[in-house]
């Protein structure tokens, strides 16, 4: 509530039926994880290993 | 050592109910650790929010027998006298009231029948940044409410909110059913408003005593969890019950479902210690007295039971060494992405500002 929105906007999908949370960074960039503070840490690395839509091979977690 | 998030400065915090200040009695809340005393203005009822220490011999000013002459606020000690910006305009026996003697003065916003006050520097308060909870005080709407005092550090009730899986646990057999900590959440962080949405989808749940009695719903339902975290303070949970199946119609109406909007302010009073300020409104059967009392007896002890697993985890988490391990699995996302957001606010709140008017 310090500021207006700026759509700068995290987003993490835990897949249904699995245990799989999948990120969504405001860039574009995704990640799969298992972890949700390995997901946070990637996430919040940006832009460090984050790569446009379609550039990152899906399901990775290194 | 014990729990303690650290405290966001330069923000709003809850401090009351509307209805929790007046003129007949003084109100005293100590929030991020800064003693306020609140009451109203004579002539429009105008909140005010001092500094609850009397500067002469730091006595508390919303104790008795402290008293309100018109809008000015009379300690019951020696009789120094403020008015409403805190400026002190009588003392005892002489004619010259010393230039020091004030107290602080708070920025307050009376709005969704809720009295917010800015914890920081006067001059960066907005109320427009103050975020909304109008079916608290609109028309249509019926809200059951209280606030408990937890002796709990108040990162340990967000963490509680923002994972609500604790729901079967904890609150099984009120609201909590198998399917709240089997079904995934999706969450997402607006960095710039500091808010947190958690979302929790229930296809195919039973349905909990707690809406079981109070809707009249027989049989499985659909149950959506949807919150909304303002950080730091006001927490909102748009929870949606219907007949399993039933969803909101093609032009977004939603007429055979349960609308129930839980809100939380989460206030920290000092070190280890919080206000649980709770809400539970409903557009429906409004006018049914009983399922008002059903609800409101119904949450407070859902609360109650939060109330004590706090109690007894800040307790616990005090006997830890320092450098204790957590373990967080996919449940706590939403519950991390709090952390996070609120250590930015506690960070912001400390740095010396720079006044740009």
């Amino acid at each position: 509530m310090s500021s207006s929105p700026t759509g700068e906007i995290y987003r993490i999908d835990w897949l249904p039926g699995t245990d799989v949370l999948h990120g969504t960074c405001h860039c574009g960039a995704e990640h799969a994880a298992q972890d949700p503070v390995e997901m946070w840490e990637w996430m919040l690395a940006h832009p460090e290993g984050h790569q446009p839509r379609g550039h990152e091979s899906q399901g990775t977690s290194s | 050592m014990p729990h303690m998030t650290a405290f966001a400065r330069n923000q709003w915090y809850v401090a009351a109910y509307s209805h929790e200040v007046g003129r007949e009695e003084l109100l005293g809340r100590t929030v991020l650790g800064e003693p306020l005393v609140f009451y109203r203005t004579e002539e429009d009822g105008t909140p005010v929010a001092l500094a609850d220490r009397c500067v002469h011999r730091r006595f508390p000013l919303h104790e008795k027998p402290s008293r309100l002459d018109g809008d000015k606020l009379v300690c019951g000690y020696h009789g120094f006298t403020y008015d409403t910006t805190g400026t002190c305009v009588y003392v005892p026996g002489q004619k010259r009231v010393p230039r020091t003697a004030r107290v602080a003065s708070y920025p307050v916003v009376e709005q969704d029948s809720l009295v917010w006050v800015w914890i920081g520097d006067p001059a960066l308060a907005d109320a427009d940044t103050i975020p909304r909870a109008r079916h608290l005080d609109s028309p249509g709407w019926v809200t059951v409410r209280g606030m408990e005092p937890i002796d709990a550090d108040y990162g340990l009730l967000v963490d509680n909110l923002l994972d609500l899986s604790h729901e079967t646990y904890l609150h099984g057999g009120y609201i909590g059913t198998p399917e709240v900590a089997e079904t995934p959440i999706t969450t997402e962080v607006d960095e710039g408003a500091g808010m947190v949405r958690v979302s929790r989808h229930m296809d195919d749940a039973e349905c909990p005593p707690f809406y079981a009695k109070s809707t009249g719903i027989a049989g499985r339902i659909t149950r959506w969890q949807d919150i909304e975290y303002h950080a730091p303070c006001l927490y909102l949970l748009h929870s949606r019950i219907a007949p399993v199946g039933v969803l909101p119609e093609a032009d977004g109406s939603d007429p055979n479902a349960f609308h129930t909007e839980i809100t939380y302010a989460i206030t920290p009073s000092t070190d280890g210690h919080v206000y649980d300020f709770w809400m539970v409104s409903r557009d429906w059967a409004i006018e049914n007295d009983e399922v008002t009392a059903f609800l409101r007896g119904n949450n407070h002890t859902v609360v109650m039971q939060d109330v004590d697993a706090l109690n007894l985890l800040q307790r616990t988490l005090g006997t830890e060494r320092s450098g204790y391990q957590e373990l967080s699995i996919n449940i706590d996302t939403g519950g991390l992405a709090a952390r996070r957001i609120l250590a930015r606010l506690v960070e912001e709140g400390d740095k010396p500002v720079e006044k740009v008017l």
